[in-house]
């Protein structure tokens, strides 16, 4: 049982979330974005920050269409837990495996502080450790934060209870105060503040921990992978984008 | 033959753009008075081969769907002019 933590050109944030995974007793290991096949023993799969390909064009646009993705999307398919953070969030989002974009925050400022996160949606692979309600002291570190979509997306995440994290004291003009969504499966989760940097009482907060812990316990509680059928060798061309 | 292509990327109707805010704020601090509306885009220029005007058309669109925009916040406007 390993967590993938997805490497791209100019990710940041893989041996954080690594060392956050090992400290709470779990497996991880680095997959490079160019690979087209996950791992067998791969249970679950991280998106880490930083600025994948440079976040060229737009973030997220380019990290998509990297080999590893396709296979990435077909586990997810299956039920496979996602978790993207931050940069991983705005890939996922691209990739059209959760709804909506983030846009540049609206003070047209870079935030880097800690920020209160409140849990709203428990029972998704972020979140399955944690009560509704709670309140984590999360660092953010980003210039694109902003959640944006449409009226009809909006309403169908809050009728599902797919909003998992909202700011406290919104920072970024995200809509709804969303910090994080999840997809219908509730097995891809996506957000913009850093639980692997909360992860340490050195750190000034073990907060994230929770976060951890819970993809550890989905991972646990979901069915062995089948061997054979990740083992397509065709490549695939990039899945289209979805508009929610 | 080849098209000289031009991509605008826009912010969709309705989607805040806090760069053209600001712009707009800006302007009449160095006495520009008349602005309004300012949208912040980008313009992706290119050549392309293509058989004719309505294959480079089609081709353009495809890539913007794809991957010059991202449709959910973003659509373009197209121009297509045979390169003299």
């Amino acid at each position: 049982m390993t967590v993938g933590v997805l490497l791209f050109p100019g990710t940041n944030c893989e041996q954080d979330v690594v060392e956050a995974i090992r400290a709470l007793g779990g497996a991880a290991d680095i997959v490079w974005h160019g690979d087209r096949h996950l791992a067998t023993d791969i249970d679950a799969v991280v998106v880490p920050g930083g600025f994948a390909h440079g976040d060229y064009l737009r973030t997220g646009a380019i990290a998509r269409f990297s080999p590893i993705m396709t296979a990435v999307q077909e586990f997810a398919a299956e039920g496979g837990a996602v978790l993207g953070i931050c940069n991983g969030f705005q890939i996922l989002c691209e990739s059209g495996m959760l709804p909506g974009a983030l846009q540049k925050n609206r003070g047209l400022k870079f935030l880097c502080t800690t920020s209160e996160i409140r849990v709203d949606a428990g029972g998704t692979a972020a979140t399955a450790a944690i009560v509704p309600g709670t309140v984590l002291h999360l660092p953010i570190n980003h210039f694109e934060g902003c959640y944006t979509c449409s009226d009809d997306t909006l309403d169908e995440l809050r009728a599902d209870e797919r909003v998992v994290f909202r700011y406290v004291c919104n920072p970024n003009g995200s809509r709804d105060d969303i910090a994080g969504v999840c997809s219908a499966g509730r097995n891809v989760v996506g957000l913009m503040p850093h639980p692997e940097r909360a992860s340490h009482e050195l750190l000034g907060s073990v907060d994230g921990n929770a976060v951890w812990s819970s993809l550890l316990k989905s991972v646990a509680q979901a069915a062995p992978r089948p061997t054979p059928a990740r083992l397509s060798t065709d490549a695939g061309t990039p899945t289209e984008r979805h508009a929610p | 033959m080849r098209f000289d292509v031009l991509v605008e990327v826009r912010l969709r109707a309705g989607i805040a753009d806090p760069q053209g805010a600001t712009i707009e704020r800006s302007l009449p601090t160095l006495g520009y008075d008349g602005v309004r509306q300012v949208r912040v885009g980008k313009a992706i220029r290119f050549a392309l081969d293509a058989a004719d005007e309505a294959a480079a058309r089609a081709e353009v669109a495809e890539m913007c769907d794809r991957f010059l925009t991202n449709p959910v916040i973003e659509d373009a406007v197209v121009t297509v002019e045979a390169s003299s």
